[in-house]
């Protein structure tokens, strides 16, 4: 076959039925201040390790929220919990918290 | 005076003399097991500290003002100061001279426990019994203070409020059946020695009973009972006493010679740690002084708790409470026994910590935010995080720097590393490491000889963490001040009336109190807060809490700004840029950081 230059991606849609949120239900109650979140990306924009790494809060909650763990949890390694998202933020969520909670959580595997 | 009995004994001592032999056991066991715990370097640090004459002048010292005369609650609540000491100071003072008495009248008898404590059941008067006129005054007048004492200790169940305690603790079971047998010691004791009286002799007390009772109560029988009684209660105190938070008594004289000899706790549980958990009184000055006690609901939350679950070993409660603490230190600041409790939360943090996900750091080894020094700057101004949030700091700052006419360059001016104090408030020293290490690359690579730092969350950990050879460490209210003095910069009294907040990290945390008052008496009127220094308020914002969920912040942030508001100021001012950050939004008055103020106020001195 002929090389074009074209090719399929992998399909992006998750599936709420298959998805896997027993890890998401335990984060939640360790931290009911995860489902506050409305994605207004303030802790990224206001992030220390950010400027130097992927780490992105927004995106790892919608990410986790939506069971793609695998994507998600990489870019937490780098925090150094200095708490300025939390300042930020305009729904309050205790986001160090969140983020010492989703590293007890999960495990990347 | 002479000896009623030849045997020198009676059954009735033996409830006092198991117990004491139990307890003296004990003792000795937990002394030895602590001794042991305590790692090579700190053993052999403690057993020269016993043979240093400096520090064994400090102990008694400590031991005299500390356990006996509880000078540093005398400062703070005097009527609760006198409470606890005429029952300690008073108590002792009895078995002092109840010993004196036995070895000047019953030399043979010396060695015996319970004889100085039951004397006068074992004595009789003679004529020459004005001899020990004064001995028997003072025993009298000992048991007074000490029931004048107890009197007050009842009253303080019922209304503490009297005593400057708004609360007090939850009192556990053997807490209780040890209260009520140290309540009844000592009546008790006065009725034993007023029965007495008629046989041994007394004083204007003892005595007074006696006659008192005589004329109803005249028959000799009621003697025995009543020292049987007396002897009881004390058995029942001392059988309680390792169990209950009476152990203080004996454990803070051992936790005395361990905290001159130097020694921290570095670990939750042993060693000097065990000492410390056991020389908690569970006096509950932890409880008003904790920021989170403006909810009701958190009182479950003070320190007091915190050491008496950790004493028990409930790792699910006392991880919640270690969680939940904003690191703050005003409930280590104001505790008679100087119990650090904060650390203990800290290790627990360090010991409980479980993480599947390992961090990864590796990245700050490319960060480069400074730049190689060619004019060589003096200055190094590290703003932080938290200084990057509140850029009026910055801005200020600099205006400052400029105006005295400094070498400066910034660390963090586009972003930086973290200082590393978060993370280590967080339980996670080993990964502060990795901050701390390149931080230290940096500022060494800078050529700067002084390092200036806008946030004392940051000051503390540059201070106590890092190892800066040749650096300065400064905070900026050090450094403003210092410029101001040497004419550097100029400044101008306004006509405002102020109030300083003392931030948490700045004053209980590195004992800088004068510097920013002296900086702002200059500038402004400065009034005094509710709670001030080492008894300031927590702004609520703090990183040393890790599970306090915004809405219970909020409360303590509006509990802190109503206590600076109680001179009525027109600004609110601070040198923290997270007591900035939190009280703005919660504050009726403008809340500004020290560099602003300076900087509206001030003048280059060539122009």
């Amino acid at each position: 076959m002929i090389d074009f230059g074209y090719g399929l991606t992998p399909s992006s849609a998750i599936d709420l039925d298959k998805m896997d949120r027993t890890h998401f239900e335990i984060l939640i109650r360790r931290e009911p201040d995860v489902l506050k979140c409305m994605a207004c990306g303030s802790c990224a924009a206001s992030c220390t390790a950010g400027v130097y790494t992927t780490m992105n809060l927004r995106k790892g909650i919608l990410l986790l929220s939506r069971g793609q763990e695998k994507s998600a949890l990489e870019q937490f390694r780098s925090c150094m919990l200095c708490g300025k998202c939390q300042l930020v933020c305009p729904r309050g969520i205790n986001t160090r918290n969140l983020i010492l909670s989703i590293l007890k959580t999960y495990s990347i595997q | 005076m002479k000896e009623r009995f030849a045997s020198g004994y009676n059954d009735f001592v033996l409830p006092f003399m198991l117990s004491m032999i139990f307890i003296l056991v004990y003792l000795l066991v937990a002394i030895i097991r602590v001794i042991i715990q305590l790692p090579p370097k700190d053993r052999k640090r403690y057993l020269l500290s016993l043979i240093n004459p400096v520090i064994l002048v400090k102990d008694i010292k400590d031991i005299i003002c500390d356990v006996l005369l509880h000078v540093k609650i005398w400062k703070r609540k005097p009527l609760l100061g006198y409470m606890h000491s005429s029952i300690a100071f008073g108590w002792f003072m009895i078995i002092l001279i109840g010993h004196i008495e036995t070895f000047l009248y019953v030399p043979e008898r010396a060695g015996l426990l319970y004889y100085p404590i039951f004397f006068r059941f074992f004595m009789m008067e003679t004529n020459h019994t004005l001899q020990g006129a004064l001995l028997f005054f003072l025993m009298d007048f000992f048991l007074l203070v000490i029931l004048s004492g107890i009197a007050l200790a009842m009253f303080k169940r019922i209304r503490s409020r009297a005593l400057g305690m708004r609360r007090t603790t939850r009192t556990t079971l053997p807490d209780k059946i040890a209260m009520y047998a140290l309540w009844a010691i000592f009546p008790l004791r006065l009725l034993a020695e007023g029965f007495t009286a008629g046989i041994s002799g007394g004083s204007f007390l003892t005595k007074s009973v006696w006659l008192l009772f005589s004329n109803f109560l005249s028959n000799d029988y009621h003697i025995l009972p009543t020292w049987w009684a007396y002897s009881i209660a004390l058995g029942t105190f001392f059988f309680c006493l390792p169990f209950t938070r009476y152990m203080h008594i004996p454990t803070e004289i051992f936790f005395i010679t361990l905290k001159n000899a130097g020694i921290k706790s570095w670990h939750p549980r042993k060693g000097y740690a065990l000492a410390e958990i056991y020389s908690c009184s569970s006096c509950g000055m932890c409880i008003d002084a904790c920021p989170m006690n403006a909810q009701k609901k958190n009182l479950k939350y003070s320190s007091v708790y915190f050491i008496r679950f950790l004493r028990r070993r409930n790792r699910r409660k006392m991880e919640e409470i270690a969680d939940k603490c904003l690191q703050c230190g005003k409930c280590v600041a104001v505790c008679p026994v100087e119990v650090d409790s904060c650390r203990l939360k800290l290790l627990s943090r360090e010991r409980h910590r479980d993480g599947k996900i390992k961090a990864d750091y590796t990245y700050l080894q490319r960060v480069n935010t400074v730049e190689p020094a060619e004019k060589r700057p003096k200055v190094l101004y590290y703003a932080g995080c938290m200084s990057q949030l509140t850029p009026s700091i910055g801005k200020a700052m600099g205006s400052l720097l400029d105006k005295a006419s400094v070498e400066w360059s910034p660390m963090d001016k586009d972003g930086g590393i973290c200082c590393g104090r978060p993370l280590i408030l967080s339980g996670r020293r080993e990964e502060a490491q990795a901050m701390i290490q390149r931080n230290t690359e940096l500022i060494l690579a800078s050529g700067a000889d002084t390092l200036l730092v806008t946030c004392p969350i940051c000051f503390k950990v540059f201070r106590e963490e890092y190892n800066l050879p040749g650096i300065r460490v400064v905070h900026h209210s050090q450094y403003l001040n210092e410029l101001v003095k040497s004419g550097a910069l100029k400044v101008e009294k306004e006509d405002t009336r102020m109030v300083y907040h003392d931030p948490c990290e700045l004053g209980r945390g590195c004992g800088i109190y004068e510097e920013p008052r002296e900086l702002l008496s200059k500038v402004c009127e400065l009034v005094p807060a509710g709670h001030e220094r080492d008894e300031s308020i927590c702004c609520g914002g703090s990183v040393g809490s890790i599970t306090l969920s915004h809405e219970e912040r909020v409360h303590i942030t509006d509990a802190a700004v109503e206590d600076l508001m109680t001179n009525h100021p027109q600004e609110i001012v601070t040198a923290c840029p997270l007591c900035l950050k939190t009280f703005s939004p919660r504050s009726a008055k403008k809340v500004r950081d020290l560099a602003e103020v300076i900087d509206r106020c001030s003048t280059s001195p060539e122009k």
